[in-house]
């Protein structure tokens, strides 16, 4: 009889239990972060994790009033590693949201299980033209840029200084075709050269310095983000190219790799839809809060998925909580209602963003190295492939 | 033809470097008989030792110095307490100890110096180029590397060939039982020998840093080509490392340089420039093959066994 008891009132309790499990598990939002955390782009992907944690912070841990859980993956740069970790987002964790991405070509991978499983995902770097065209989907966002609309800012600038001739180095993998195909696009002087490097693995770009040398081109256009950077930046000083040959960049001189150039890196410019001192409101206590809290300065990796916490705050308090909501969700995430750090912000068709890009500059300012806004090269600029996707907003 | 000398010397450099790798994989493969897989992982250490001395000392001389003594310590713990066990046994079990030790020290790294990698700054003087010909500018630091190997290979022929220690490592690399039963004492030979290796790829590691990033699995491309070398050169030979040193070197970097050009005439830019250092470092192992076909104890045999 009493065994009978115990045992029922342990059933009841356990079941109790699993009930109570079961509700408050429906009011968390989990979200899976996809990101490189080792490596020598590790410092990126640390970067975003920060801001996404300052966002949070700031937000009170909650989105839309529901307490956040985070599951941080690191894809180690590797297409086949990041397509396992987001099907494992997926699959076994059922994150309600996936953010992150800094590679395109690791994007490039993932995209398939991402639009299969309808999982919505903002994008923080990745800016393939693909996802931009052809394989846009409702559900695929982006807080960052395409490819290419970086470097074409840069040509136009290059235009506008009058630089007659360049010569292009660049990475040979997704993202390195994207930025020098950008650049071809609005440059109107001559290409002298165009050389992509073994991605990523060589980091010795002695052989396209010298080339870039023989062939007299009046400047280098460059693309090598994270650790290859540091050592492209390193490379070109000790060849002596500094002072003959101007150096234009695009995602090689930022925040997180200015600690380690220091000197080498004054003088060489770079457009960026966003800089450290854009003056709004949200950017000033974006960074002011992060030096705080880090001790580092952030970068527009972290600027980018500061933005992606205030666009999801936005899609969950839309509908309330409910997160079974996808399609409203994701139709006011259109909407784009939020404040963000690089100031006026929409999205075009494609779900890429519709931003103004800015040249920056590398000044010393005392003992520190700031990067410093030096002109708006152009306003609300949208990425060439938009028309290639055959989405409409607001449907 | 300006741009061909340039990355001629770019090619002796890396050469120089392979060969630093290389001298320490043929002394202790020749002379222990042991595959050691984890020397990449020794370079690997010289180099994260180095950065950390740089920016104790402010010094980059200094925290070569440091760095090469730590190696060598490094090497020499390293021999006494793993790879010991190891010399009694068969080839395979010496690559997968080894092995072992690599993926180790990988995780060693991580926790001592966290994931990023750190960056290591040649002194300030060699931060630019010189004319070393009309038209033809070359980093300073990279002269330096080759003529601080050059100097390097001098003291180790010196070292091998007019000392007691060289001859004993001449002698033990021929035939290590006459040498164990003359009464030398092997144990301590292996260690200094390993200890001596461990110390000259610190030194390589350390050279190499400010041109490449120090890393977690830094050595792990380069002990391949290190590999390829002492094969090409002859097992247990000093001299055969160096010049198949030079040899892979110069392979690899002119025909990556001017592969991709000469493919451009046939095929478009895209393929060539994918296709052009895959077939560069497929040249080297075809070199490999054709030596493992002709001349299987390599260009300067040690000796026969």
């Amino acid at each position: 009889m009493i065994r009978i008891g115990v045992l029922a009132a342990t059933a009841l309790a356990l079941a109790a239990g699993m009930v109570q499990d079961a509700s408050a598990q429906q009011k968390t939002v989990k979200i899976g972060f996809i990101s490189t955390f080792s490596g020598p782009t590790a410092a990126i992907g640390n970067d975003m994790r920060n801001a996404f944690e300052l966002g949070l912070d700031h937000l009170g841990r909650k989105l839309g009033g529901l307490p956040v859980e985070v599951i941080y993956e690191d894809d180690t740069q590797k297409p086949d590693v990041g397509v396992q970790k987001t099907q494992k987002l997926i699959e076994s964790d059922h994150v309600d949201f996936i953010v992150g991405y800094i590679w395109s070509n690791v994007l490039l991978a993932s995209l398939k299980p991402l639009t299969d499983s309808k999982t919505i995902t903002v994008v923080t770097n990745a800016g393939a033209s693909a996802f931009a065209g052809e394989l846009c989907s409702p559900y695929v966002f982006s807080t960052s840029w395409q490819n290419d609309q970086t470097p074409q800012a840069m040509g136009l600038y290059m235009n506008q200084k009058g630089v007659k001739s360049v010569f292009l180095i660049g990475p040979n993998y997704a993202a390195g075709k994207d930025m020098l195909a950008g650049l071809k696009n609005t440059y109107k002087g001559k290409i002298l050269g165009e050389e992509y490097t073994r991605w990523p693995d060589q980091l010795d770009f002695s052989a396209e310095l010298s080339k870039a040398r023989a062939s007299g081109a009046e400047a280098i256009f460059v693309f090598y983000p994270g650790g290859a950077g540091v050592q492209f930046i390193t490379q070109y000083v000790q060849s002596g190219l500094k002072g003959q040959i101007q150096l234009y960049q695009g995602f090689t001189v930022d925040e997180l790799s200015i600690p380690r150039l220091k000197d080498l890196a004054l003088g060489i410019p770079g457009t960026q839809e966003w800089v450290n001192d854009l003056p709004n409101e949200a950017n000033k206590k974006f960074v002011a809060d992060y030096i705080a809290k880090y001790k580092l300065r952030p970068s527009y990796y972290g600027a980018q998925t500061y933005d992606a916490v205030s666009l999801l705050n936005s899609a969950v308090t839309a509908v309330n909580g409910d997160l079974s909501k996808k399609e409203e969700m994701r139709k006011a995430m259109e909407k784009a209602d939020f404040k963000s750090v690089r100031g006026n912000f929409k999205f075009g068709n494609n779900h890429i963003p519709i931003q103004n890009f800015y040249l920056q500059d590398l000044v010393k300012a005392g003992d520190e190295y700031v990067l410093k806004t030096v002109a708006t090269v152009v306003e609300n600029d949208q990425d060439r492939f938009h028309d290639r996707c055959p989405m409409k907003l607001g449907q | 033809m300006l741009y061909f000398i340039e990355q001629c010397l770019n090619g002796v450099q890396l050469g120089m470097l392979l060969f630093l790798l290389a001298a320490g994989l043929t002394l202790v493969f020749g002379i222990m008989d042991l595959v050691n897989l984890a020397h990449g992982s020794l370079y690997m250490l010289g180099a994260y030792f180095a950065a950390t001395f740089a920016t104790l000392t402010g010094s980059f001389v200094l925290a070569l110095i440091l760095a090469i003594l730590a190696s060598l310590i490094a090497g020499m713990v390293l021999e006494v307490i793993a790879i010991r066990p190891l010399y009694r046994r068969d080839h395979l079990d010496h690559v997968l100890g080894t092995f072992g030790l690599i993926l180790f020290f990988n995780e060693l790294v991580r926790l001592i110096w966290g994931p990023e990698g750190r960056t290591l700054s040649p002194p300030s003087q060699m931060l630019t180029a010189v004319q070393i010909l009309p038209g033809v500018y070359y980093p300073i630091y990279r002269l330096v590397i080759i003529l601080a190997t050059l100097a390097v290979a001098g003291l180790l022929y010196a070292l091998v060939m007019r000392t007691r220690l060289g001859m004993l490592i001449r002698a033990g690399a021929s035939n290590r039982e006459m040498v164990g039963a003359l009464g030398i004492n092997i144990k301590l030979l292996y260690t200094l020998v390993f200890g001596l290796g461990a110390a000259l790829a610190g030194f390589a590691g350390v050279m190499q840093a400010p041109i490449l990033t120090v890393q977690i699995g830094m050595g792990e491309n380069i002990l391949i080509l290190a590999f390829v070398v002492i094969i090409i050169g002859g097992i247990g030979s000093i001299r055969g490392a160096f010049v198949a040193a030079i040899i892979v070197g110069l392979i690899d970097t002119v025909g990556r340089a001017f592969l991709p050009d000469m493919l451009r005439l046939v095929l478009s830019t895209n393929a060539a420039q994918t296709l052009g250092p895959s077939l560069s470092s497929m040249s080297i192992y075809m070199l490999m093959a054709a030596i493992l076909v002709f001349r299987p104890e390599g260009l300067f045999p040690a000796a026969s066994r």
